[in-house]
C-alpha cells in the first residue's frame, strides 16, 4: 500500500474530528439526541413531526459554519472530481440509502460506533466496504 | 434552548468537518482509494470524533434526562436486517461516486459553487422518494 503522504493532515484531520465529536457530545448532552445529520435532515421532510425548530436550526448550523470558519481562517480549497450526472446519481444513491440504512457517516459512523452499536458497526462496514469497492471499480477499472 | 444548542452543534460540526477536510472530495476519495495513493486522514477524523463521543456516550448511558431537561432519544434498535445493509451499501456507492456523504456537503453549500447543490438537491429528492415509498409500503400493508 502506497501512503499519499503530501495530501495526509493527521493534525488538521484529528483537530476536526475532535471537534466533530464535540459537537456530537453537546447535542447529546443538551439535547439528548444523536447527531446524525441524515436523520436530522430526513426527519425535516417528513412534515409529521413536531420537531421542525431544532432541525432547521441545526441545518442552518452546518450550511453557516463556513462563514464562522471563514472569521478565523481562509476556507480550504476543494475539489470535486464528479460531473454533474455523477453527482445527481450520487446524490440520489445518499439520500435513498442513509434513510433506508437509518443512518450515515455521522450516526453510524461516529455516534454509533462510540455508543458501541453493534447495528451501527455493520453500517458502517457495509458503507465503507461499498466506498471502497466504488472507488476501486471507478479509478481502477474503468478508470 | 435546544434550538439554540442545536444551532451551536451545527456550526461546530460544521467548522470540523471543513477543517478535517472532508468538505473537500478528492481527499475523501482520496482515502476510499486503497489501491492508488492512500490518504488515511479521515482514518484520524473518525478516530478522534468517536473518541470524543466516548466520554458522552457513558454520560448518556442510563439516563433519562438531559442537562437541560430533554428526554434521552437515543436510538434502542440492535436488529441487524436486511434494510440497514442494502441502505448501508447504496449510501455506500454514492459517497464513493461523488465523495460527499449529508454533513460534508451541507457544509459545502454556501461555500462551494454549483456541485455540492447539485449533490445536495438530488440528495434531498433521494430522501423525498424515500418517504414517499415508505408511504405506499405502509398503506399496501395497511389494505393487504
Amino acid at each position: 500500500m502506497l501512503i499519499d503522504w503530501i495530501n495526509f493532515t493527521p493534525w488538521a484531520s484529528l483537530a476536526g474530528g475532535i471537534l466533530i465529536g464535540l459537537a456530537a457530545a453537546i447535542f447529546l448532552l443538551f439535547n439528548g439526541r444523536i447527531a446524525g445529520i441524515s436523520g436530522i435532515l430526513g426527519g425535516l421532510l417528513q412534515r409529521s413531526a413536531g420537531d421542525m425548530a431544532w432541525r432547521i436550526a441545526f441545518v442552518l448550523g452546518l450550511v453557516g459554519a463556513p462563514f464562522v470558519y471563514g472569521i478565523f481562517a481562509p476556507l480550504p480549497s476543494v475539489q470535486v472530481d464528479a460531473g454533474t450526472a455523477t453527482l445527481v446519481v450520487a446524490g440520489l444513491l445518499v439520500g435513498i440509502g442513509t434513510r433506508y440504512g437509518s443512518g450515515c457517516t455521522s450516526g453510524h459512523g461516529v455516534c454509533g460506533l462510540s455508543r458501541g452499536s453493534v447495528r451501527s458497526l455493520v453500517a458502517t462496514i457495509a458503507f465503507m466496504t461499498a466506498g471502497f469497492v466504488t472507488v476501486f471499480i471507478v479509478r481502477h477499472v474503468l478508470g | 434552548m435546544h434550538i439554540f444548542t442545536a444551532l451551536i452543534t451545527g456550526i461546530i460540526f460544521g467548522i470540523g468537518l471543513i477543517l478535517s477536510g472532508m468538505t473537500n472530495p478528492a481527499k475523501v476519495t482520496g482515502f476510499l482509494d486503497l489501491a492508488g495513493r492512500w490518504d488515511p486522514s479521515l482514518g484520524l477524523v473518525m478516530g478522534g470524533a468517536t473518541l470524543v463521543g466516548l466520554f458522552a456516550s457513558r454520560w448518556a448511558t442510563g439516563r433519562k434526562q438531559s442537562l437541560t431537561g430533554a428526554v434521552m432519544r437515543v436510538p434502542s434498535a440492535t436488529q441487524i436486517d436486511r434494510r440497514l445493509v442494502l441502505g448501508g451499501l447504496t449510501f455506500g456507492v454514492g459517497w464513493g461516486l461523488a465523495g460527499y456523504c449529508p454533513g460534508p456537503a451541507l457544509a459545502s453549500l454556501a461555500s462551494g459553487g454549483a456541485k455540492p447543490l447539485v449533490f445536495v438537491a438530488a440528495m434531498v429528492v433521494g430522501m423525498i422518494v424515500f418517504e414517499a415509498l415508505e408511504r405506499m409500503s405502509t398503506r399496501r400493508k395497511q389494505t393487504a
